[in-house]
């Protein structure tokens, strides 16, 4: 700070010497509009930040208007209805939301794991040199279009998946109750588990680059004083970083929760888009609101099925702003509580 | 003294079991973590190793040059190409200059105030928020009350997916100006709007052109807001208020179809669009790691 003012003193104690005598009235003109123009942009700034509030508040009327035909027909019995059939014009909203919730939560079950090793290696173990190159590749990941993992998915993975864990699975569980409905269903890649997984490699970056970040906020006096005591690498992380950092870890994991139940496109490519709900098996073609609204939204007619459509949308709305504003409060409880501590 | 020497050699033996076990339960969680990054470039690396293998023999100037086909003909990606271009460009043009006042706002005016705070916490939830409720939000604003899948709604949903990204950038990178440049210009004299504009927005412009870049990234890839706003279109068109196509969803449309050109055009897409995103990302941390 103090560095920059000596030179814009300088420059200006120059300019101020060589051109002094300048005209009264050329000097104050620039004065009056000046402030015009502050007004004017500070308008400006001011309405940009309401229009991003009120952005918020369109979508939700919106969503609430468009709905409200099946919103008065339905009501709250929408979210546990289970049929969905627009020719007889009878819509119930559970198979998409079991669907959207059944794909985020084995996308998290994965994620989540996987996320906090990678966020451990990057703070704790990874070299010097090798720490930008891998964390530049993990948010690469975060960036990866979602249409370009739904295609993989669907044409690359899925296969696979059927091929080597669905195939064995059905052989080994077929016979067994109860496990073996879990893993029925054509041997076609596409489900509510290749769903899921396709999902956890997309939330894995978002979890472990929050969670990289929220473990850098851990004062390193606290850790080399572990480490100075004899503790392990492990040691230090499970009983110093992991308890100074719980609510901005749960943060993390609750914004990849928010990222998984919104996250379409990767979903309607492997899904299957079928609106049943008899099968609870992980390898049946399945849906969910996303896909719902992906594939039907366009050509469904005006009235009680794109009512019903936008019916879905809200309730996806509103989940994901819980998750997501939930996630948020709690990253900033951890940042207010650092500022307290240092 | 004998009682005492056997109570001492077992717990040395206790200790260094103890030892043994810490580390072991060390080495286990260290070749977790190991195993959990390998993992996490691994899928990298096969997505990319996938895209450049089936895209890459779908390059060819036709692709460039001609229309999306009829199943089973020959054609390229040109109208698709043209209308994703034109419409990130346009909302690009659109978002931009909101999210970059909104963030000045956030940044120079009133941080702390109530508005600031909301605004802040508001547009972390739009920044993560599903990108198909932008979608039917627009339609229900634009494309309902007009009656007609337009290029302009689909502008305008990707718009609103620039505004928060600019707005998070804009106002960290604000953040990181230091207060002595402000103080040192306000001294003089000099109106908020010109500090703003000529010395603190101008000192953080590579920061804000990241954020720009990134959004930039981010609705290139875009499909589901534009699934029911912009629609489609078979043809070349650059009329705004009619259905066009973009380089995403014609991959949505072709990777789902069965036809086997269709096909092998959604791979070239595919691998177009990874390509233009991932080189956006890196321009955009080359330029934030000069500064």
């Amino acid at each position: 700070m103090s560095s920059v003012l000596p030179v814009d003193e300088n420059s200006d104690a120059v300019r101020a010497k060589t051109m002094p005598p300048q005209n009264q009235s050329q000097r104050h003109q620039p004065w009056i509009s000046g402030v015009l123009a502050d007004r004017i942009f500070g308008f400006f700034a001011k309405g940009a930040a309401y229009l991003t509030l009120g952005l918020l508040v369109g979508i939700l009327l919106s969503l609430v208007v468009g709905a409200w035909p099946a919103i008065e027909k339905y009501g709250l019995s929408f979210l546990w209805r289970s049929q969905w059939d627009p020719v007889q014009e009878e819509f119930g909203g559970l198979v998409m939301i079991y669907g959207t919730l059944a794909t985020s939560i084995i996308a998290l079950l994965i994620a989540v794991p996987v996320s906090f090793g990678i966020a451990l290696f990057l703070t704790e173990l990874s070299p010097a040199w090798l720490k930008r190159p891998l964390g530049t590749a993990i948010e690469l990941l975060a960036a990866v279009p979602s249409i370009v993992y739904g295609m993989w998915g669907l044409m690359v993975f899925g296969p696979l998946l059927a091929e080597y864990v669905q195939t064995p699975l059905q052989s080994l569980l077929g016979g067994v109750p109860y496990l073996g409905a879990l893993v029925s269903g054509p041997p076609v890649g596409i489900g509510i588990l290749s769903a899921g997984i396709i999902l956890a490699i997309m939330v894995i970056p978002f979890i472990a680059s929050v969670m990289r970040d929220v473990f850098e906020v851990v004062p390193p006096m606290l850790k080399e004083s572990a480490y100075g005591l004899g503790a392990t690498t492990w040691e230090v992380v499970s009983t110093i970083v992991l308890p100074f950092t719980k609510t901005g870890v749960l943060g993390a994991v609750m914004l990849g929760l928010g990222r998984a139940l919104g996250e379409t496109m990767a979903v309607t490519f492997v899904i299957g888009n079928m609106n049943q709900l008899t099968s609870l098996s992980v390898f049946e073609a399945a849906n969910s609101i996303t896909s719902a609204l992906a594939n039907e939204f366009a050509e469904a007619g005006a009235g009680l099925h794109q009512a019903s459509l936008i019916y879905l949308g809200l309730v996806l709305f509103f989940i994901t702003f819980v998750v997501l504003a939930f996630s948020k409060l709690l990253l900033l409880r951890l940042k207010k509580s650092e500022g307290a501590k240092s | 003294m004998n009682a005492g020497s056997v109570s001492k050699t077992t717990t040395d033996a206790q200790r260094q079991a103890r030892y043994n076990s810490r580390k072991r339960v060390n080495t286990l969680a260290l070749i977790l973590a190991q195993a959990a990054m390998a993992f996490g470039v691994f899928w990298l690396i096969w997505i990319l190793l996938e895209t450049v293998r089936l895209g890459l023999g779908g390059m060819s100037l036709a692709l460039f040059t001609q229309m999306t086909p009829a199943p089973n003909e020959v054609g390229g990606l040109a109208n698709a190409i043209w209308g994703s271009v034109v419409m990130v460009v346009l909302a690009t043009a659109i978002g931009t200059p909101i999210g970059v006042m909104a963030g000045i706002y956030l940044a120079e005016y009133e941080p702390r105030g109530w508005l600031a705070e909301t605004t802040r916490f508001v547009n972390d939830i739009l920044l993560s928020a599903p990108s198909i409720v932008i979608g039917l939000f627009i339609y229900a604003l634009v494309v309902a009350r007009l009656k007609s899948f337009s290029g302009m709604a689909g502008v305008l949903a990707l718009a609103l997916i620039v505004i928060p990204v600019v707005i998070r950038t804009t106002e960290n990178m604000l953040a990181l100006v230091p207060a002595g440049l402000r103080e040192a210009s306000y001294a003089l004299g000099t109106p908020k709007w010109k500090v703003i504009t000529l010395i603190t927005l101008r000192s953080a412009r590579a920061g804000v052109l990241t954020g720009i870049l990134l959004a930039v990234a981010r609705i290139s890839g875009e499909t589901a807001p534009l699934l029911f706003t912009a629609l489609s279109n078979q043809f070349w068109n650059s009329d705004l208020s009619k259905p066009m196509a973009s380089l995403p969803v014609t991959i949505f449309k072709f990777a789902m179809s069965p036809y086997e050109n269709w096909q092998e055009l959604a791979w070239a897409g595919v691998f177009l669009i990874t390509m233009a995103v991932l080189g956006l990302n890196i321009l955009a941390r080359v330029l934030t790691r000069q500064k």
